[in-house]
């Protein structure tokens, strides 16, 4: 199993005060190389489950387990260390870093976990079909070289999951097949499991399973 | 891709930014190492291993100015002492060696000041090497720096340098407090000295006796007269008396000078009468034969013979290196303190300006801290990242400023040198300079500081969702 979240609830504190129940979720599995689509309202909380499981924002309670790990149980450091080696993270707005090349951004992907390997990085931007595109600038790109550049990135540490953030929102009607499918394959063929949220339902339409977060995720019942 | 490529790579993305907080840090690096290297100049020019001398002998007047003129060559004599004088401070026991001086006229070319002396000044050391080893002259090549005719001179090399003079060139002298009174008595130069860091270098040396054969220098008798009252307590015809046979000298020259005659003869020596010095440099005997102790019998016999001469009324011994301290302390030091705070205070400006462009910059960047955070960077790694930042701009600056400052003293050295007569190296390196990177270090790590906190504390949730 890849991913196992365990009676995890997660709220926020509110300006007067009060706690707002923003994640209850008894209980939700992905399976090892598995690909769900994660669908939702905005504001539902979508975000806030995938910065949980990578271990960006802390629980109120409950198990979050990320190959086999509970990272909820985890300090800091070691959550970062933990994302920095086994999850790999794709953003809606692609968050290049402007001053870096293309290769150096995907290097980036490998720094925190100590595995730099330049011919390595060299080679995934090469299968995202942007072998010629090494030295270039983010500005430089376009759009859906943008995405490409930041897929090539998630995959840098050889994650074992991988969390896509509505990777085709931004990108357009051209590109966002592409995109797509260059995920998709990318984490098949690493055997990366892949949570993607998105709100297109041509994109959630393509993947076998599609899972809305209002149906196991409660926050209404906290108490 | 390490953190420091991190920082350097951010840096170059606010390249203009990044180069104007730099090039300030450069300024204030660039001016304080100008100021550290003429401070050294004048720090050695004001050291106390400055003089060689233990004591200056001079009239009752100013320290200060005795010192100024005798040792700088800069402001005019107090006075005059009589020849006699001199002679009784030569003979005394406890002096090692008595040089006397007359410091008035410049060179009608250059207006480069005269020092009229005899060979012994050539002979003891004019100062001391950081070790305590005295320096002598030296003459390179060509000449010799012996006073051996009257009408010899030795020149400083400044001075050499700037007239274009050389062994065989001949100049004249103008006369102290006038434009235009050129003597007509030539000197010719017999050495060059070698450079020495010091007011002797923008010097000419003449001989003592062609200084008084010289028109103008003989002064007259009532006044001489009247000097060897003062000096010795004697009355008129006591004076009188004892310069029977030299005053009957003159009196008979001045006689046929007004009928028209020869005024002046050139190849004899001048009376003892009219030959005044403006000052003594003496070296006391010490302890020739106890080696160990004669540095500090010198001294001892020095404070003795100052202590002496406090009770004198003509006449004052001045120990040039308590003057020299007191106008380092009280006005080199001052004016060299304010330049060290003023530039001190350049890099502190240069230091807020660097903090204020980063910390300025860390609102735009707090997604790309956050994207950072969100790829594993631990809290340490971001911070770590702007306080490298803060001391790549800091220390770079710092270094550029290093290379700028000696540029600029390599540059305009030789244009201060050619002003002042202050030998500047243009190749100086002061170990104060030495404390400038560390001090860059620390200043780096104060104003990186902040920005570093703010980095560590970014919520990387809520940045991202900007």
């Amino acid at each position: 199993m890849s991913l196992l979240l365990e009676q995890v609830r997660k709220s926020y504190r509110e300006p007067n005060g009060h706690r707002l129940p923003v994640l209850d979720i008894a209980r939700f599995e992905l399976q090892s190389g598995e690909q769900v689509a994660l669908v939702g309202q905005s504001g539902g909380g979508k975000t806030t489950l995938l910065n949980v499981i990578a271990g960006i924002t802390s629980v109120d309670a409950g198990r979050v387990l990320v190959d086999g790990v509970d990272v909820a149980r985890l300090n800091e450091v070691r959550r970062d260390r933990f994302r920095a080696e086994r999850i790999g993270m794709i953003f809606q707005t692609f968050n290049l870093l402007p001053g870096l090349t293309a290769l150096e951004n995907v290097l980036l992907g490998m720094t925190f976990c100590n595995r730099v390997d330049r011919a390595y990085a060299a080679e995934l931007l090469r299968r995202v079909g942007l072998g010629h595109r090494l030295s270039h600038r983010p500005r430089q790109l376009s759009v859906g070289e943008q995405q490409r550049v930041a897929v090539a990135r998630a995959l840098a540490n050889r994650p074992r999951l991988m969390l896509a953030d509505e990777p085709t929102a931004n990108v357009d009607l051209a590109n966002q097949q592409k995109v797509l499918d260059l995920i998709r394959d990318a984490c098949r063929e690493h055997g990366v499991s892949l949570l993607l949220v998105t709100h297109a339902p041509e994109v959630s339409a393509q993947f076998e399973r599609v899972e809305k977060l209002a149906d196991f995720n409660h926050p209404e019942a906290s108490p | 891709m390490s953190l420091l490529t991190i920082a350097w790579k951010s840096i170059r993305q606010r390249l203009l930014a990044s180069s104007l907080t730099g090039l300030s840090v450069a300024l204030g690096v660039a001016l304080m190492v100008a100021v550290l290297i003429i401070n050294g100049v004048f720090g050695r020019l004001f050291s106390q291993n400055s003089v060689g001398y233990d004591l200056v002998v001079g009239p009752k007047g100013s320290q200060w100015q005795l010192i100024l003129n005798t040792i700088y060559r800069v402001d005019i004599p107090i006075a005059k002492m009589p020849w006699r004088f001199y002679q009784q401070i030569a003979e005394r026991p406890d002096v090692g060696t008595a040089i006397p001086m007359a410091v008035s006229d410049t060179t009608e070319i250059g207006d480069f000041p005269s020092v009229a002396t005899t060979k012994e000044f050539f002979k003891v050391p004019y100062a001391y090497d950081d070790r305590g080893e005295p320096r002598h002259f030296a003459i390179p090549a060509e000449g010799h720096a012996f006073l051996r005719g009257p009408w010899d001179a030795v020149i400083g090399a400044e001075v050499a340098r700037r007239n274009g003079w050389g062994v065989g060139s001949t100049f004249r002298l103008r006369h102290a407090g006038t434009e235009t009174h050129i003597h007509e008595e030539e000197f010719t130069i017999q050495g060059v000295l070698a450079p020495t860091g010091t007011a002797n270098d923008r010097t000419v040396f003449v001989d003592l006796r062609g200084f008084f054969l010289i028109g103008g220098h003989d002064e007259p008798i009532e006044e001489a007269i009247a000097r060897e009252m003062e000096y010795f307590g004697e009355t008129e015809e006591q004076v009188r008396q004892r310069y029977a046979a030299e005053i009957a000298q003159m009196e008979l020259e001045a006689a046929a000078h007004a009928s028209g005659g020869e005024g002046h003869h050139h190849h004899q020596d001048p009376p003892d009468l009219i030959k005044g010095v403006s000052a003594i440099l003496v070296l006391m005997r010490g302890n020739p034969e106890r080696q160990e102790m004669h540095a500090l019998a010198r001294g001892a016999q020095a404070m003795h013979m100052a202590a002496e001469f406090r009770n004198r009324l003509a006449a004052q011994a001045v120990p040039p290196l308590q003057v020299i301290s007191q106008i380092r302390e009280r006005l080199i030091g001052n004016i060299n303190l304010a330049l060290l705070v003023l530039t001190v205070l350049i890099i502190a400006v240069s230091g807020v300006g660097i903090f204020v462009s980063i910390y300025n910059s860390m609102s735009d960047r707090r997604r790309e801290i956050a994207i950072l955070r969100a790829l594993g960077a631990r809290r340490s790694s971001v911070f770590s990242i702007i306080l490298l930042e803060s001391l790549i701009l800091c220390v770079g600056g710092g270094l550029l400023g290093l290379a700028l400052g000696h540029g600029l003293v390599f540059v305009a050295g030789p244009i201060i040198e050619s002003r002042s007569g202050y030998l500047i190296d243009p190749f100086a390196f002061e170990a104060a300079e030495l404390w400038l990177i560390p001090s860059l270090i620390a200043m780096a790590t104060l104003v990186g500081f902040l920005p570093g906190l703010t980095a560590y504390r970014t919520d990387v949730a809520a940045a991202l969702a900007e």
